[in-house]
């Protein structure tokens, strides 16, 4: 018999949580300050609106073992503007990607992998091709390593949205 | 009726029944002290440091179980007040502190006096608000004093630019506050109750465990009866000193790093720890892993984030402590349970093997120990005791005879240095009945020693005891135990006049070497109802003990006489 935190599964994983929050000045310092001051980790955060509503969803994609993972979740409910939490174990994820490339590069080929990868050519100017790509975040990240190879001069990802099934 | 937003805030104050305002004006707040100037509803205590202001309107609400209220200005003002937040957050204080914010055409331009209050305020605060819009602030203030005291209890900070003071609204006070995100749980979930009781009646030892949350919760009645009915016995955090009462036969101390032989020694060995209101600190557990190593935990609090965040427990409960707890007395009506008398035997057997005690010394210097004692002998209940940090905290935890709860008022989480004092004169004014008694060092009480003249100028009779040892004590201490007796910078030999400081601010001092002075002088000190300064020159190396040295578990304790 022990009770302690040892006794947590200590290996890492990654985790997708949304926070539902009220719409107010400071809600998102909060909750990035929550973070950093208790030592979590963000590894990419998106925020938007929600329609209709005076709330906002914030999708936080974050890591550490399953006692800080807990700990996370219900450090954001304790925050006041939080209404929900929900650490997704189901759900679908989708992440955007957009590439510029030199103008000189293979565009025919960029066209036929974007392609493959739910993506596309978005603008082409003098200078540059841009491509942007929405996927899987594992696929994202995949087609960012092949387009290495064309040289890109910039790449954004957007970070991740999640809908649970 | 429309007002102005300053007269709104003085307004809200009086719907919350505020009766005391701790704080220091400046350009930002000017239009909120204009109208405390004109009202009478609450008493304004103009501390001499924004700091003090803040550790009164907590120790006013540590004694009293009320709101505290603050205001301070912009600025310097409010990055005084942080550590008197921060103080407040650690250890869970109902508190509201307002701040004067520059105007919001200003805000953001470095303007003078202009910092970012609530940037700053956030991870030391419950909730903060900077309120931009006049329109917001009755809103805001029935909730600050809402989210303050509901809940696990917090300060609350109000940030306040100075045109929302100048311009105008309709006031209406809200009768109710609307706040869909925030709804703490106050009931326990009785499945979960259900299983703890039946682990309690297979358990052979069980262990009441109390911290501070029980203070909070007003449940000291249902914790003795617990207690009592069932014959378990108890131990109690720094924070929850008071709430067994010092006399009940199934109090075996506090535990923790400074904790009772007993006490410990029950941690170790509790089969089953009933944890009420208490988080598992660092400063109490010792070496996390053999804390109560072969025990169940039932772990009873208010915030599911203190559940699970050190210790996982056998069976979590979250709620009010004192709802939890009139279920489970109820509950247990239909409950046999085991006979705990040889338990209880074997820790009084502990206590009396190893009970706290000092040793006389030997060129007859007066022992600390022995002051707190006296001064416990001599005032008791009668005295609500306040503490800075260090030593003679330690020594006054142990030592002094708390009877009830609220009766200690002390810094545990932050453990701020300089508490002692203001705190101690929030107590006066908000306990008039008692005497308030603050226990200090030579260290502590010179971070805020400008409060005697607050003391003095609103009649707030404090008697501070500072126990000199021309030393900072509990560093000198580790110092001593840790690092070879490299005693950096923890020499305080050169020292002001205590005396003459305490008369120059306008009251009583008195500088004793022998215990029938001192006894002379506390006598003299209650009588004359002024703020006073007892300095006793103690025993110079005397060390706080038991002591369970950092990254040590409980049943390693250094007793007295192993140094």
């Amino acid at each position: 018999m022990n009770n302690f935190n040892h006794y947590y599964d200590s290996e890492e994983i990654r985790r997708v949580v949304s926070v539902i929050v009220l719409n107010e000045d400071n809600v998102l310092s909060r909750i990035v300050g929550l973070f950093s001051a208790r030592g979590y980790n963000i590894d990419s955060l998106t925020v938007a609106p929600i329609p209709q509503s005076e709330y906002s969803r914030i999708t936080i994609v974050t890591n550490g073992d399953r006692r800080i993972i807990d700990q996370i979740v219900k450090q954001l409910n304790k925050l006041i503007p939080v209404l929900k939490v929900n650490e997704h174990q189901n759900m679908i994820e989708k992440d955007t990607v957009l590439i510029k490339f030199p103008i000189d590069q293979d565009i025919s080929n960029i066209d036929v992998i974007a392609r493959a990868y739910h993506g596309s050519i978005q603008n082409v100017t003098e200078d540059a091709i841009f491509v942007s790509a929405t996927d899987s975040p594992s696929r994202v990240a995949n087609f960012i390593t092949v387009m290495q190879k064309f040289q890109p001069l910039e790449i954004v990802r957007s970070g991740v949205v999640a809908m649970e099934r | 009726m429309k007002m102005t937003g300053a007269k709104i805030v003085i307004e809200s104050l009086h719907k919350e029944g505020t009766e005391v305002v701790f704080g220091y004006p400046g350009g930002a707040i000017m239009n909120v002290y204009d109208e405390i100037y004109k009202q009478n509803h609450f008493q304004h205590i103009l501390t001499r440091h924004e700091q003090a202001a803040i550790h009164a309107a907590d120790g006013y609400a540590r004694a009293t179980g009320k709101v505290g209220v603050a205001i301070v200005t912009s600025g310097p003002g409010f990055t005084n007040a942080v550590t008197g937040l921060a103080t407040a957050y650690m250890d869970s204080i109902p508190m509201v502190v307002i701040s004067g914010q520059v105007p919001t055409q200003i805000i953001g331009t470095d303007g003078f006096q202009e910092i970012d209050a609530v940037g700053i305020s956030r991870p030391c605060t419950k909730h903060n608000y900077l309120v931009k819009d006049v329109k917001d602030l009755p809103r805001v203030f029935k909730e600050a004093f809402h989210i303050a005291s509901t809940g696990r209890p917090g300060p609350v900070h109000i940030d306040i630019p100075k045109d929302a003071t100048i311009n105008e609204a309709d006031f209406v006070y809200p009768k109710e506050v609307y706040l869909p995100t925030y709804k703490p749980t106050t009931k326990g979930n009785k499945k979960q109750l259900k299983k703890a009781l039946d682990a309690l009646k297979k358990s052979k030892k069980p262990l009441i465990y109390i911290g501070g949350g029980a203070v909070l919760s007003n449940c000291a009645h249902e914790i003795r009866e617990l207690a009592k009915r069932c014959n378990i016995p108890a131990v109690e955090t720094l924070m929850a000193r008071g709430v067994m009462g010092h006399d009940n036969p199934l109090l075996f101390g506090m535990l923790g790093m400074h904790g009772e032989y007993a006490a410990n020694m029950a941690a170790y060995e509790t089969d089953l720890l009933i944890s009420l209101g208490a988080r598992f600190d660092d400063r109490v557990t010792g070496r996390l892993d053999e804390f109560a190593k072969g025990a169940q935990v039932i772990h009873i609090d208010i915030d599911p984030a203190s559940i699970d965040k050190l210790v996982k427990p056998d069976f979590p409960i979250v709620g009010d402590l004192k709802n939890v707890l009139e279920s489970m007395l109820e509950a247990l009506k239909e409950i046999e349970l085991i006979d705990y008398t040889s338990w209880v035997k074997e820790l009084t057997e502990y206590q009396q093997k190893e009970p706290l005690r000092y040793n006389e010394s030997e060129d007859g210097a007066i022992k600390p120990q022995w002051v707190i004692e006296e001064v416990g002998h001599i005032l008791g209940n009668r005295a609500v005791v306040s503490t800075d940090v260090g030593q003679h905290q330690m020594w006054a935890a142990q030592f002094y005879p708390f009877s009830y709860p609220r009766q200690f008022i002390t810094s545990g989480g932050l453990g701020t240095m300089g508490f002692g004092l203001p705190a101690a004169m929030g107590v006066a004014r908000g306990m008039k009945d008692k005497v308030s008694v603050n226990f200090t060092g030579d260290g502590s009480i010179l971070m805020n020693i400008q409060e005697l003249l607050t003391c003095t100028e609103y009649e707030l009779p404090v008697i501070n005891i500072v126990l000199n040892n021309n030393y900072l004590g509990m560093v000198r201490q580790w110092q001593t135990l840790f690092y070879e007796n490299r005693l950096s910078e923890t020499d305080l030999s050169i020292q002001p006049d205590f005396t003459k400081l305490v008369e120059a601010f306008g009251g009583r001092g008195y500088k004793v070497h022998t215990k029938e002075d001192f006894k002379i002088a506390l006598k003299d000190a209650v009588e004359s109802k002024k703020v006073c300064m007892i300095e006793v020159i103690v025993d110079r190396l005397e060390n706080v003990l038991p002591m369970v040295p950092n990254g040590h578990a409980l049943n390693e304790m250094t007793l007295l006489g192993d140094e």
